[in-house]
C-alpha cells in the first residue's frame, strides 16, 4: 500500500524537510508553540485544551451522578476537595447544579464547538483544500486565544465564593437574572456571561476564517464539488456559528444589562426572596428565543463537522467513494437551512402559539429527511465495500449508530403532542447525549485517530484504541438507552434527588446503575487521553506518506509538513476526493489527472 | 481508606492494560504489521456483529425490566392524554422499525463486507433513484405524524370548554399554591406588589376586588373526575413548570406571563391506587424547569375524585378574605387567630419592606 501511495504521489517528498524553503524565519519556543501562526498548531493548542475541557466536564458529570446513584450516601474525599460545597461528604444542592451546568456549557461550548471545529476546521481546512495557511493567520490565533482567555475566566468562575453559575447550561432569566434566585446567579453568572461573550469572538473570528479560505484559498482545480465532504461540513459550521453566535451575545448581553444596569429585557411582575422588584414590561420568554436561535443551529455546529469527518473516514476505510456526494452536500444545506427555523421546538410548553407551535413541528419533522438521506447514504457507502477497521473507522460507524438511535428520538420530541409529555424529562437527556454529545464525541474520536499520524507523524496505540472504542460505545449505550424509560415515566431532569417522589422513586436501582457504568466510561476516556499523549512523543512512527491510502490532499504532504504544508508548489487537482476502487485502481488520489480511458461517473 | 483502595486498583488496572496494550504492538512489528492488521480486523468485525446481537437483545431485556415502570401499562390519567398515548405508540412503531432495519444494516454490512483477500469493493458513487426513493419514504412517514401530531396538539392546546372547573397554580421558590374562583367563578385580581410572605397574602390577592372575596387558596389540588379542569398558571420569581406526568400535561409557569393548560381526569386518586398497586399513590406536580436550589423539592399533590367529595371539599374551605379580615365573615363562630388579626390586616396594605 506504501508503494502504492508514493507511486501516485506527484510531490513526493520524505518526511524529514520539516524546515522548507518557504520559510526564512528562525522559529523560537514563543513563536512555533505558543503564539503560533501555522494553522496545524494552533489545531493541536485548539484539541489539547479541548480534551483538558472534556476532561474537566466529564469529571464533573462523574460527581454528580455520585449523587444521583447514591442519594443516600456520603463521600467524605468530596468535601476534601469541595471544601463547603461538599459539607460532611454530601454535595450541597447549590453545587449539584452548578456541575450540572457547567457540565452542559464545557462540553457544548468548550469541548464540542471549539475543541471539535476548533481543532478540525483548523487543521484539515488549509490541507485540504491546498492551501498554505488560513485567509488570516493573525486572527486564527487571535481566535484561540480569546478561547484561551474564555476558558480562564470560566474557570475563574469555579473559584468564587459563591460557586459559578447554576441556571442550567441555558441560563434561562429570571433564575440567572436575580442573584437573589440562586447562588449561581450572583458573580458566577457574570463571569458565565463575560466567559461566553470572549467565546462568541473566538468563535466568530474562527468562522469568518474558514470561511475566506473555503471561498477564496482552494488550490488550482479544486472546484467547490471536489471538495471532500469534510471541508462541505466545516464550510457550513461556519456560516452557521457566524449567522448565530451573534445573536446569543445579543442575548447575553441584554441578560448582562438586566442583571448589573437595572434594566427589564426579561424581568417583569417578580417577587423573590422577599423582596417586591421594580422590573415591569419584560419578557422572560424572550431570552429564550434568543438563546435557542443560536442554540439549535449550535447542535448542528456540533454535529455538522462529525457528520463531515465520518463520510470522509467510512468512504476511505470501506474502499469506495462515499454514496451521493451531491446529496450529501444538498442534505447538510438543508440542515443548515433548517437549523434556524426550528428553534421554538424547545419552547412548545412555554405558553407558545399552539399555531405557531405547529409550524415549528412541521419545520422540525423537516429536518429528519436530510438526516434520513444522509444514513442511508452512509449505509451505502458501506455496502459491498472492503472494510477495514481502523479505530477511526469504528468510530464513525460508532457514529452512525448513535446518530440513528439519537435521530429518531428526535422525531418524538419534535411532535409538540409528544413534547408536552416528554419536554424536560430524562427522554430528552437521552436524546441530546446520543445525538449531539456521544455521536459527536464518536465523529470526534474517528477524527483524531483518523488524523493523528498527519498531526504528529505517529500512530496512537492501536490495541488502547480498540479497548477504548469498545468500552465507550458499550457504556454509551447502557448509560442513555435506559434513560428513555425514566423520561417515559415523566422523571424529570435536573433534580439533585428523586426519593421523596413517588411518581419517580422506583428508578433508584437504575440510577445507580447508570452512575457506575458512568465512571466506567470516564476511566476509559482516560486511557484515551493518556494514549494520545504517550504516542504523541513515543508512538510508532509514521514511515509512508499516506497510510490510510487516501485520496485528499493532505496525504501529499510530507510526513511532518512544515509551516506552508508543501514544500514546493501547491499541488493541482484534477478530480474529487472519492476516486476509491475505480477502474480496478484501489485508489486515485485528488492530485492524478484524469487518464483518457478513464470511465466517467 | 475505600477511596484510596479504589484509586489504586483504577491505577494499577490501568498500567496492565496499558502494558497489554504496549507489548501488543511489539508483537504486532514482531509478527509482521499487515497480518496483526488482519486479524484485528476479523476480530472487530466479529464484534461488530455481536454488539449488534447482543444490544438488540439488550434492548428487549431493557424494556422488559422497565416498561413496567412507565406511566403506559397504567394508561393516561385523563382523556387528553390518552391522545398522547396512541401518538406515542404510533410513533415507537415507526421509529422502532426504522431503527432495527438501520442498525442491523449498519453492522451486517461492516461485517459482511470486511476486508478480504480478493474482494474488489464495489465503486458506487450514486444512483438517482435509490436516493429518490430514501427521500420521498421518510417523508411520507414524517407526514403522516405531522398529521396526527398536529391533530391532537390543535386539540389539546385548543380553548378550554366552558364550564371547566378553574384553578388558579402559581408556582415559587419552591412551592405551589393554588387558588379557587369561588362561587361567583372569577378570581380576584392580583398585583404582584401586594405580595407579602409574612403576611400570609403570599398571591398578592387585591383584596379591594370584591370578586376576590369568595376566592379559596390552598395548598394542595382538587379537582372533580370526569370534568374538565383548566388551570391558570404563573409564576412570582422564577421560570417554574407544572408537570403533570400522569395526565400527560405541562406548561411552563411564568413571570409577568400568564398561561393556560386544560385536561379532563378520568381515575380519581382511589381508583390510580388500585389501577398501578401502590396504595401510596398520588398524582405528584412535579417542577419541570429549572428553578433554584430546591428545584427538586417543590412537589405539588393533585387530589382527584368524585364530584360530590369534590364539592364537599369546596364548601368546607373558608375563603383567604376571611382569614385576614374576620370580621368580614358572615359565620365567624371562630375568632381562633384574633391576636394575629391586627398585624395581617397591617401588611396587607402595599408591602413596606
Amino acid at each position: 500500500m506504501s508503494t502504492a501511495a508514493s507511486l501516485h504521489d506527484v510531490h513526493s517528498h520524505t518526511g524529514h524537510d520539516a524546515h522548507h524553503e518557504h520559510h526564512h524565519h528562525h522559529e523560537t519556543f514563543i513563536s512555533k508553540y505558543v503564539f503560533s501562526q501555522d494553522h496545524k498548531m494552533i489545531a493541536k493548542q485548539f484539541l489539547v485544551t479541548g480534551i483538558i475541557w472534556a476532561i474537566i466536564g466529564g469529571l464533573f458529570s462523574v460527581i454528580f451522578r455520585l449523587q444521583l446513584g447514591y442519594p443516600d450516601q456520603t463521600f467524605p474525599f468530596l468535601e476534601d476537595f469541595l471544601g463547603h460545597w461538599a459539607k460532611g461528604g454530601k454535595l450541597q444542592p447549590d453545587f449539584y447544579y452548578a456541575l450540572v451546568t457547567m457540565h452542559g456549557t464545557v462540553l457544548v461550548f468548550f469541548v464540542l464547538t471549539a475543541g471539535l471545529s476548533g481543532t478540525f476546521a483548523n487543521f484539515l481546512i488549509p490541507l485540504q483544500v491546498g492551501a498554505r495557511d488560513m485567509a488570516s493567520p493573525m486572527l486564527n490565533m487571535l481566535s484561540y486565544w480569546f478561547f484561551f482567555l474564555a476558558s480562564v475566566i470560566m474557570i475563574s468562575s469555579l473559584f468564587v465564593q459563591t460557586g459559578p453559575a447554576n441556571g442550567g447550561w441555558t441560563i434561562y432569566p429570571p433564575l440567572s437574572a436575580l442573584g437573589d434566585a440562586a447562588e449561581g446567579s450572583k458573580i458566577g453568572m457574570d463571569l458565565w456571561l463575560v466567559g461566553m461573550a470572549l467565546f462568541i469572538v473566538s468563535s466568530l473570528l474562527g468562522g469568518l476564517n474558514y470561511i475566506t479560505t473555503i471561498l477564496n484559498m482552494r488550490t488550482k482545480g479544486m472546484s467547490m464539488t471536489r471538495m471532500p465532504l469534510t471541508i462541505w461540513a466545516l464550510f457550513f459550521t461556519a456560516v452557521l456559528g457566524v449567522l448565530s453566535f451573534p445573536v446569543l451575545l445579543s442575548g447575553a448581553i441584554l441578560l448582562l444589562f438586566d442583571r448589573n444596569l437595572g434594566t427589564s429585557f426579561y424581568l417583569s411582575d417578580i417577587y423573590v426572596a422577599g423582596k417586591i422588584l421594580p422590573n415591569e414590561g419584560g419578557s422572560a420568554i424572550l431570552f429564550q428565543h434568543l438563546f435557542w436561535f443560536l442554540g439549535h443551529p449550535e447542535v448542528y455546529i456540533i454535529l455538522l463537522p462529525a457528520m463531515g469527518m465520518a463520510s470522509e473516514i467510512l468512504s476511505v476505510n470501506s474502499r469506495k467513494p462515499i454514496f451521493g456526494y451531491m446529496a450529501m452536500v444538498g442534505s447538510m444545506f438543508a440542515i443548515c437551512i433548517l437549523a434556524f427555523l426550528v428553534w421554538a421546538h424547545h419552547m412548545f410548553v412555554t405558553g407558545l402559539n399552539p399555531f405557531l407551535g405547529s409550524v415549528f413541528v412541521l419545520l422540525t419533522l423537516l429536518i429528519a429527511v436530510p438526516s434520513a438521506i444522509k444514513v442511508f447514504n452512509w449505509l451505502t457507502t458501506i455496502w459491498r465495500g472492503n472494510i477495514r477497521f481502523t479505530p477511526g473507522m469504528l468510530f464513525a460507524i460508532g457514529f452512525v449508530s448513535l446518530f440513528i438511535s439519537g435521530g429518531l428520538t428526535g422525531i418524538f420530541l419534535g411532535n409538540s403532542s409528544l413534547d408536552i409529555h416528554l419536554h424536560d424529562t430524562y427522554f430528552v437527556i437521552a436524546h441530546f447525549h446520543i445525538v449531539m454529545g456521544v455521536a459527536s464525541f464518536f465523529g470526534m474520536f474517528a477524527g483524531v485517530y483518523h488524523w493523528f499520524p498527519k498531526m504528529f507523524g505517529r500512530y496512537l496505540n492501536n490495541t488502547l484504541a480498540y479497548i477504548h472504542f469498545w468500552i465507550t460505545i458499550i457504556g454509551a449505550y447502557m448509560i442513555f438507552w435506559p434513560m428513555h424509560y425514566e423520561g417515559l415515566a415523566g422523571m424529570p431532569r435536573r433534580y439533585f434527588d428523586y426519593s421523596n417522589w413517588e411518581s419517580f422513586k422506583m428508578f433508584a436501582g437504575l440510577n445507580e446503575f447508570i452512575s457506575t457504568v458512568a465512571m466506567i466510561v470516564f476511566a476509559a476516556q482516560l486511557l484515551f487521553v493518556f494514549n494520545f499523549f504517550y504516542s504523541m512523543w513515543k508512538g510508532r512512527k509514521v514511515r509512508t506518506q499516506n497510510p490510510w491510502g487516501a485520496n485528499t490532499l493532505e496525504w501529499t504532504t510530507p510526513i511532518n509538513p512544515g509551516h506552508g504544508n508543501w514544500p514546493g508548489e501547491i499541488p493541482e487537482v484534477h478530480r474529487w476526493a472519492y476516486d476509491y476502487g475505480k477502474d480496478g485502481k484501489e485508489f486515485i488520489p485528488q492530485t492524478t489527472p484524469v487518464g483518457h480511458d478513464e470511465s466517467e461517473h | 481508606m475505600k477511596e484510596f483502595f479504589i484509586v489504586a486498583i483504577s491505577i494499577m488496572i490501568f498500567i496492565v492494560i496499558f502494558q497489554i496494550s504496549k507489548a501488543s504492538e511489539y508483537v504486532s512489528v514482531l509478527k509482521g504489521e499487515e497480518k496483526t492488521r488482519r486479524q484485528n480486523n476479523k476480530i472487530n468485525a466479529f464484534m461488530l456483529i455481536a454488539f449488534l446481537v447482543i444490544g438488540l437483545w439488550g434492548a428487549w431485556y431493557c424494556n422488559d425490566l422497565y416498561y413496567g415502570k412507565t406511566l403506559f401499562p397504567q394508561g393516561s390519567a385523563s382523556l387528553e392524554g390518552e391522545k398522547i398515548d396512541l401518538m406515542l405508540y404510533i410513533t415507537i412503531g415507526v421509529t422502532g422499525v426504522v431503527f432495527v432495519i438501520t442498525q442491523i444494516l449498519l453492522f451486517w454490512f461492516s461485517f459482511k463486507y470486511q476486508e478480504k483477500d480478493g474482494r474488489k469493493a464495489f465503486f458506487f458513487p450514486h444512483n438517482n433513484k435509490l436516493e429518490l426513493l430514501w427521500t420521498t419514504v421518510p417523508a411520507i412517514f414524517l407526514t403522516v405524524l405531522v398529521v396526527f401530531g398536529l391533530k391532537y396538539w390543535f386539540k389539546i392546546t385548543s380553548d378550554a370548554p366552558k364550564d371547566a372547573v378553574v384553578v388558579e397554580v402559581t408556582g415559587h421558590q419552591f412551592a405551589w399554591e393554588f387558588r379557587y374562583p369561588g362561587k361567583d367563578n372569577v378570581l380576584g385580581k392580583k398585583n404582584y406588589k401586594l405580595s407579602n410572605n409574612p403576611s400570609g397574602n403570599i398571591l398578592g390577592v387585591d383584596f379591594e376586588d370584591p370578586e376576590s372575596w369568595d376566592d379559596i387558596h390552598t395548598t394542595e389540588m382538587h379537582i372533580p373526575v370526569g370534568k374538565p379542569v383548566k388551570l391558570v398558571i404563573g409564576a412570582q420569581d422564577v421560570i417554574h413548570d407544572v408537570g403533570l406526568p400522569h395526565f400527560r400535561m405541562k406548561m411552563d409557569a411564568v413571570p409577568g406571563i400568564p398561561t393556560t393548560m386544560w385536561f379532563t381526569p378520568i381515575y380519581t386518586t382511589e381508583e390510580m391506587k388500585k389501577r398501578t398497586g401502590n396504595p401510596n399513590f398520588v398524582y405528584e406536580i412535579s417542577c419541570d424547569q429549572m428553578c433554584g436550589k430546591g428545584h427538586f423539592s417543590m412537589r405539588g399533590i393533585i387530589v382527584v375524585e368524585s364530584e360530590e367529595s369534590y364539592k364537599k371539599w369546596l364548601a368546607d374551605q373558608k375563603p383567604e378574605y376571611f382569614t385576614f379580615f374576620p370580621d368580614k365573615d358572615p359565620n365567624k363562630q371562630a375568632p381562633a387567630a384574633a391576636d394575629t388579626t391586627g398585624k395581617l390586616q397591617a401588611s396587607l396594605l402595599p408591602a413596606s419592606k
